[in-house]
């Protein structure tokens, strides 16, 4: 901490906790310098020596030589062979690993009905989560992460992230605080940041003048915002109709402030800072009380004790979260402790409180969260306490912020996952709602895949990267690994010029053209590839409306590009070897001006579909560049949608896991579509936690509908029956067992595949052969900086 | 034949004291415990055993504190009754017959008149499913009432006593299963119940192991199977209700105890510590470790000053409340099976058997304690399963209890056995056993027997061992070192045809030895190891030999794998007779002829007593206890009763008890000796007013002489001295101790006082023993008594010349008083062993 006063805090860029060996915590600030922009970042990496790859790969197996026929033999692992329509999903795999650089690909062989390209090479890294804060009225959960990202999920649709605001660099979001339907984020960059929800992009930042801010907090009236600052003040700022206003200073302290809480009332303010807490009147400006926390025994008598969260609950009561693993509780009217719990030998980092101030949940850097309830000692009188009750080991580790919605604990913390875990006391009917989730990766595609040529660009918040796959010949029997004739290959890294993070990006289905936007610039790239030489080149004017976008989609053929931007609206340019054209704009008939989150082509050209986050799916005629028609509205965000290339029929996935299709030509859902929703979908597909993410179509099938989640891959044949409640949901290991004539009675429309896990992707190609975008969760596990070490039994 | 008559298998002595928790009376002076057939009172200052209440016929399942009196205790027993006793005197107040077997008592300040019990739901199925009753005592003048107002609480309810409890003033009790919790509230009477899932993800173990409710707050306690304790509150919502988990111990929590203001939690399981908790402060704890076996119960005083444990290996702990040990109450420590046999210490007449791992105990078995743990291994035991670890598997004691022989193992499983064989022996300084001679290799293989040589100059053991030998070892000075002292050696190596031996055995005189190979009896003589003569009856390997006594001496039984018992006699080289009937145990009666012989056919264990030179036996009982019975032992009685009958006749001189596999010492009681204690406990009265002191004991003792001798019909007032004594006494208690002249001065007039009473105390056992002896022995062998013994006999006929006991004039002479003193101090023990040597 007496680091701070030392470093020229405005340049600060990151904020990363770093422990000693005693595990105790220190906030360490680093100062980088700006690195000169470079313009094109090409970088080509050298094609590995297949044979240096083959002799690392045998080390780590720990055979002492190849058996070099085997090898060349195609089939040398094989695993099962069963009928091939029985059981829907046969694959061909090709894996492709990434190690140490080396791009490789570790073939198995199957015979079935696809080739798989298992792909791990994309270093996805998710972001720690900083703050948290919800919105009761509107059931959003607002979320910032380390890398300055500030994302909204809807609690009540099945924590779909319905919005995300990428981040800059260098902005160290400490807070977020919601005021009414606005949100605020404070950080390290001492500035206040007002976020245009409609629009997915910052509104404005102001500074504060103060220094780094630490945290930031609106009262329950919506008038004020109140801020703590290194230098030790608590800013008041009055929230205006369009802008925030600085109002005045509560009295100066010494220290910095850490954390702050309205009384539910307004009139006062408790701040936490280092070893104490003050109450504030918020009128006067002047300091009630000044409550001393205790330091731990011990060696850490010498270290300042860190109030890292406080509570003001309207009885008066102060609870206070601190360094030394204290949960404490003050009576603001005589300044005094009422009790301690001693929750964890770490710190205590965040706490929250259930709206009606009978439950508070802590996160502590153990990565465990502690629920206190406020519980009657003797039954049915009314002299309650505050009792220390359950605990939740979800994280692995340091919890950085909790937040109690109504029916369950939501917390957040370095380890990047988004953990719900439902307090089913509070639950009326146990449902798919109601189970626990985590949520690892965001519910946008990171990745677009160029069909026609193979190649896959990887969306990065600093840098995209493009990758073409790999090959492999031979032939297999099902679950067997293919030879690798061609390892897949690094083809280019771009870096972003600028500070803001990447927003969208996509790569031309032919492979020709690159684009992304961030907050302020979109780019475009026209890329050559001949052979071994692939070259890259900017495409300079671009159309001024082209100057960012929300979501960017390629027309199939290349020749158009689809730009999502403001009002709901998509700009199309023309594509051409000369360069960009502006063509249209296509606007829909009426509703909101929510932004664009998802679009989809069809095959010939004619259609375009979009989405945006009020839910509606507007369908426009590309050929008259008009709006065709609008979906009815459904109550769940669509999480997926695509166009059925032979039917034009749209299918469309939504967060609640119901599928609709809906023919574009005769403005109506199709006869399927109301098959489905009469019949009711399966109880265990709609129990899945996690939405789908992409929707596509088997040429070679037209009946066959391809979706994908985290966790499974899964065809829905539209030509077979149904599932009911009654019938076996996955039931693949079944039908294979079964006869012939059996098998036809059993099978139903969805099949399922859970083979591979953590799936950021999936793409069919058109040679018949998938793209399996994986992103194992152990190695974003490997590459989090270590937790705090914790005394196991029995260790 | 002998119908069985009033001779009934009882526990007493050495019974398990861990059976349900200990209860410490309201003013901390008194702890009481389930024992066996009757509840023990202890004193929690001196660890003393007071007395026992006695009056049940069957096991005692539960005490209770009566709540409206809390000199109190209700007692439930399998025998179907409820008994209230005052337990500082120790007597019986009421009876209620309930009529079912109970298991487990509680009562409540709220529900005053009423006891809860738990009884089976079905008297077929003992095991599967108990019931809470509620039962109302009637008000009734009588001494036996019948109980039969029953209303059930709950059935299907826990077979563990510690999963049921009352909660804050007794509103509601909680009662778990399994895996569900239950809270009852008698006013509105309705039960709420609330279940945990079998196993969570990470495997935890949920089931309920016992449950506590604090005293002042609607908080429960449960323990449960994986070492965790939660805290249940809220419970009169379905779904709001909470609880919180806390997590030390690492295997099933076996007790809970709540102090009674409620500000700690106690804990306790395997591990042995007990845990003291915080209430209200998440996981502040204290510990108290090592404490022996693991906990099984904890209980507290009502002023919270003081908490008992009881533990696996049948010990009571009483702890202060400053976590600080302050009493050890042992029972018979019991293990998972005795290696050793049940032996009797011939000097202190203590039963003798495996104890702590690598210990012998010493327990006596009249005043029901715990003498003292030898450590025969002297090695550290650590407490980790798995480990192979030196056991004491054998110990012999020759007869005047002199020496001690022992046989310690490592590697009863596995391929290299390791055993030492040592010998101890006694030493009267210390009084207690030196270790003499440790003999390595003393065989090739395993022992399987030993045993010493009963004759008066030479002492001799002989071991055998399953490599065909059987050695001789004697006492004699080691040529090399030629010290002092005396160690053992081997004197003679035997073998029969290179069978395999399997049993020893000497005759009561040791002029012969009797070592059977396999289906072969050989006789030796020690003196010259000359095979004398073999016996054999084919089919069937020998068991157990036995030699008979007294009148039977010249018979040998024994006893085959193939249900054979012969007798042999020795003086024909033949069979005498012999039977057909499966035989796991034989012993023989160091006092009398009589052998017991336990039988175990059909699932059940038959006692045959008999003599060896008639084949009918004495007295049979059937059934004694559904398990076989493979170790029982005579133990020699104090005073011999004089039982007419004869079924009983065989339990005149000593007590034969037996240890079942499940290690419930049994024994046999008669209707005499049951009425002698009855009569004894309802004697003993306390006087309420005055502490138990050491000074108490002895005023007590004086006072109770006193009111004998005032009894008896002789003429009272012919003792003009009597009376000083006890003005004396009540001048001392009754002055205030500021006007109380110099110790000095009241000290002589004092002592002489206590001076005639112990007079008559000792000229009573003495007295009696003479008579004994001279029962016994049926020629006059006086003469060989020593110079002692005569002077003490002298001085008694002086006496009996005198007249009665009661005439003797208290002023004794000098010389006379001297006299006395000495005989006091002279030891009588040898007496026992006088009488047991000459048959």
């Amino acid at each position: 901490m007496q680091l701070f006063s030392s470093l020229w805090l405005w340049k600060l860029s990151c904020k990363g906790i770093i422990r000693t060996t005693t595990g105790q915590r220190h906030l360490k600030h680093t100062h980088t310098c700006f690195r000169k922009p470079q313009h094109k970042h090409l970088q080509r990496d050298q094609l590995q020596n297949s044979e240096d790859y083959w002799e690392r790969r045998r080390r780590t197996i720990g055979l002492k030589e190849w058996d070099h026929a085997r090898l060349s033999d195609p089939d040398w692992v094989c695993a099962g062979s069963a009928g091939l329509d029985a059981v829907g999903i046969w694959f061909r795999e090709c894996t492709h690993d990434r190690e140490e650089g080396t791009q490789s690909e570790d073939l198995r062989s199957a015979m079935g009905e696809f080739k798989v390209h298992r792909v791990r090479f994309f270093d996805y890294m998710p972001s720690g989560i900083r703050a948290l804060a919800f919105n009761q009225d509107t059931e959003r959960m607002a979320v910032a992460r380390m890398d300055g990202s500030v994302e909204v999920f809807h609690c009540s649709d099945r924590f779909f992230q319905e919005k995300i605001i990428p981040g800059r660099e260098q902005c160290g979001i400490e807070g977020l605080s919601w005021v009414g339907e606005r949100l605020f984020s404070a950080g390290l960059n001492g500035g206040i940041t007002e976020y245009d929800l409609t629009n997915q992009k910052v509104k404005y930042t102001i500074d504060a003048y103060g220094g780094p801010i630490w945290t930031i907090t609106g009262n329950q009236q919506g008038t004020h915002l109140a801020v703590g600052c290194e230098d030790g003040t608590v800013k008041l700022f009055e929230v205006n109709e369009d802008q925030i206003q600085f109002e005045r200073n509560l009295d100066r302290q010494k220290s910095r402030i850490i954390s702050l809480s309205w009384h539910p009332s307004g009139s006062k303010i408790a701040a936490g800072m280092m070893d104490m807490i003050q109450v504030f009147n918020v009128e006067t400006g002047h300091s009630i009380h000044r409550m001393l926390a205790d330091r731990g025994a011990g060696t850490s008598r010498s270290k300042e004790c860190v109030v890292w969260s406080v509570v003001y609950l309207s009885d008066g009561t102060i609870i206070t979260g601190d360094s030394v693993g204290m949960v404490k509780l003050w009576d603001d009217q005589t300044g005094t402790l009422i009790k301690s719990h001693n929750v964890t030998k770490c710190d205590v980092l965040a706490l929250s409180v259930s709206q009606n101030e009978d439950s508070l949940v802590a996160g502590t850097s153990e990565g465990i969260v502690v629920q206190f309830q406020f519980v009657s000692m003797v039954l049915e009188k009314d002299d309650k306490e505050w009792v220390r009750t359950r605990t939740f080991r979800n994280h692995t580790h340091d919890i950085r912020a909790v937040a109690e919605i109504t029916t369950a604990v939501v917390s957040g913390g370095m380890d990047a996952q988004l953990v719900v875990r439902p307090l089913l006391d509070k639950i009326e009917v146990r449902s798919a709602a109601s189970a626990l989730r985590k949520i690892h990766f965001p519910h946008r595609r990171l990745v677009s895949c160029a069909r026609k040529s193979g190649l896959m660009l990887f969306q990065y918040p600093g840098h995209l990267e493009l990758w073409r796959l790999g090959e492999s010949e031979g032939k297999g029997t099902p679950g067997s690994s293919l030879f690798v004739k061609r390892n897949p290959e690094k083809l280019l890294q771009l870096k972003v010029k600028g500070e803001d993070h990447i927003r969208c990006s996509a790569v031309s289905p032919c492979g020709g053209w690159i684009v992304y936007s961030t907050a302020s610039t979109l780019r475009l790239y026209r890329l050559h590839c001949d052979n071994n030489n692939i070259s890259i080149t900017k495409i300079s004017k671009l159309p001024k409306v082209l100057s960012s976008a929300n979501q960017l989609c390629f027309s199939s053929d290349s020749s158009h590009l689809f730009s999502a931007s403001a009002q709901s609206s998509v700009h199309i340019a023309s594509l051409s070897q000369s360069g960009c054209k502006f063509v249209g704009t296509l606007k829909p008939k009426s509703g909101s001006h929510q932004a664009i989150h998802l679009l989809a082509a069809s095959e010939d050209g004619k259609w375009l579909a979009s989405a945006n986050s009020d839910h509606e799916v507007h369908i426009y005629n590309l050929q008259t560049q008009k709006a065709h028609c609008t979906v009815p509205v459904y109550s769940s965000a669509v999480t997926a949608m695509g166009i059925h290339p032979a039917t034009n029929c749209l299918f469309m996935m939504h967060a609640d896991q119901q599928m609709f299709e809906y023919s574009i030509e005769q403005k109506q859902y199709t006869d399927w579509s109301r098959t489905v929703q009469r019949k009711g979908l399966h109880r265990f597909w709609v129990e899945r936690d996690t939405p789908c993410l992409n929707v596509m179509f088997n040429p070679q099938n037209p009946s066959h509908v391809i979706l994908h989640d985290m966790y499974m891959l899964c065809i829905i044949d539209q030509s077979l029956p149904l599932p009911d409640d009654k019938t076996q949901f996955y039931n693949q290991l079944t039908l294979k067992s079964l006869t012939e004539e059996q098998r036809k009675s059993q099978s139903h429309a969805f099949k399922v595949c859970k083979t591979f896990k953590d799936i950021l992707c999936v793409e069919l190609m058109p040679d018949q052969s998938l793209v399996v975008v994986e992103r194992p969760l152990e190695d974003i596990a490997t590459q989090l900086p270590a937790p705090i070490k914790q005394k196991k039994f029995a260790t | 034949m002998v119908e069985e008559s009033d001779v009934r298998v009882v526990r007493f002595g050495g019974s398990k004291i861990n059976l349900r928790p200990p209860i410490i009376s309201t003013d901390s002076r008194f702890v009481l415990c389930t024992s066996g057939d009757s509840v023990k009172v202890y004193s929690t200052r001196t660890e003393e055993w007071l007395h026992s209440l006695q009056g049940h016929t069957n096991q005692v399942t539960g005490i209770a504190l009566n709540p409206a009196n809390h000199l109190q205790v209700y007692s439930c027993s399998a025998d179907g009754t409820v008994k209230l006793w005052d337990f500082i005197d120790g007597i019986l107040i009421k009876t209620f017959i309930i009529g079912y077997p109970l298991f487990a008592i509680y009562v409540s300040e709220k529900h005053e008149g009423i006891v809860f019990l738990h009884i089976a739901m079905d008297t077929d199925s003992k095991k599967e499913g108990f019931q809470l009753v509620a039962v109302h005592l009637p008000k009734s003048a009588e001494q036996e009432v019948e109980a039969k107002e029953l209303s059930a609480v709950s059935s299907h309810i826990s077979p563990n006593p510690s999963c049921t409890a009352f909660g804050r003033e007794g509103q509601y009790i909680a009662f778990a299963r399994n895996l569900q919790l239950n809270v009852y509230f008698f006013r509105k009477q309705k039960t709420y119940s609330f279940s945990l899932k079998a196993t969570d993800k990470k495997g935890a173990k949920n089931a309920f192991t016992c449950i506590a409710c604090h005293p002042t707050d609607d908080c429960i306690a449960t323990g449960h199977e994986d070492g965790k304790i939660r805290l249940w509150r809220n419970f009169i919502h379905k779904k709001e209700y909470t609880y919180s988990t806390q997590h030390w111990h690492h295997n099933a929590v076996n007790t809970l105890c709540f102090t009674p203001e409620g500000t700690n939690l106690l804990s306790g399981g395997i591990e042995s510590v007990l845990v003291q908790w915080q209430y209200g402060t998440g996981n502040r704890k204290e510990f108290l470790p090592r404490l022996g076996g693991s906990i099984l119960h904890v209980s507290a005083s009502s002023d919270g000053q003081l908490f008992c444990t009881s533990h696996s290996d049948n010990k009571i702990t009483v702890i202060e409340s400053s976590f600080k040990v302050c009493g050890v109450i042992q029972g018979l420590v019991k293990g998972d099976a005795v290696l050793t046999d049940l032996m009797i210490d011939p000097r202190s007449k203590a039963l003798v058997l495996n104890g702590k791992p690598g210990h012998l105990q010493f327990y006596s078995l009249l005043r029901d304690k715990h003498l003292y743990n030898l450590d025969i291994v002297q090695q550290e035991y650590i407490y980790e399963a798995g480990l192979d670890q030196f056991e004491v598997v054998k110990a012999a004691f020759d007869i005047k209890g002199y020496w001690l022989a022992t046989v310690e193992e490592r590697g009863q499983k596995s391929a290299d056995l390791e055993f030492f064989l040592k010998l101890w022996s006694y030493d009267e300084r210390t009084q207690s056993f030196v270790l003499n001679t440790t003999i390595t290799a003393a065989h090739t293989d395993r022992i399987i027997s030993m045993c010493f040589s009963s004759s008066e100059e030479t002492t001799m053991l002989v071991t055998i061992a399953e490599d065909g030998q059987f050695k001789a070892w004697c006492q004699g000075v080691d040529a090399d070192t030629k010290q002092d002292q005396n160690f053992w050696s081997c004197d003679f190596v035997g073998s029969y045809h290179n069978l395999k031996p399997t049993n020893c055995s000497f005759s009561a005189d040791s002029s012969l030895l009797a070592v059977s190979f396999q289906e072969v009896i050989t006789i030796w003589s020690p003196d010259t190891w000359e095979l004398l003569t073999t016996l054999c009856q084919p089919p069937g390997v020998i068991r157990d030999l036995c030699f008979g006594r007294l009148s039977c001496s010249k018979y040998l039984i024994s006893t085959t794998t193939r249900n054979l018992l012969c007798c042999w006699n020795l003086l024909t080289c033949a069979l005498e007779w012999s039977t057909s009937v499966e035989v796991s145990k034989l012993q023989s009666d160091p006092l009398s002829e009589n052998v017991a012989a336990f039988s175990y056919q059909s699932k059940h264990t038959d006692l045959f007593v008999f003599k060896p030179n008639e084949p009918r036996p004495l007295f049979t009982h059937k059934n004694v206890c559904s398990e076989k019975i493979h170790r029982a032992v005579f133990v020699p009685r104090e005073e011999p009763l004089n039982n007419c009958d004869e079924s009983s006749q065989w339990l005149n001189r000593s007590q034969l008890y037996f240890l079942t596999q499940n290690m419930d010492l049994l024994t046999f009681s008669t209707a005499t000796e049951e009425d002698r204690m009855l009569s004894s406990s309802t004697r003993l009265v306390i006087d309420d007013s005055v502490a138990v002191t050491p000074f108490y004991l002895l005023l007590g003792k004086h006072r109770q002489q006193q009111q004998k001798l005032n009894t008896p019909s002789h003429q009272a007032a012919d003792r003009p001295q009597q009376p000083q004594g006890s003005v004396t006494i009540t001048e001392l208690l009754h002055t205030p101790a500021h006007v109380l002249p110099p110790a000095s001065v009241l000290c002589s007039m004092f002592v002489s006082s206590l001076l005639i009473s112990n007079t008559g105390v000792l000229q009573d056992p003495l007295r009696k023993e003479m008579e004994s002896s001279e029962q016994e022995m049926n020629s006059e062998k006086e003469e060989e008594d020593s110079e002692g013994e005569m002077e003490a006999c002298d001085s008694q006929q002086e006496l009996r010349v005198q007249g009665s006991v009661d005439e003797v004039t208290p002023k004794l002479s000098k010389a006379q008083e001297r006299e006395l003193k000495r005989v006091r101090k002279t030891d009588f023990s040898w007496m026992a062993g006088l009488i047991a040597s000459k048959p």
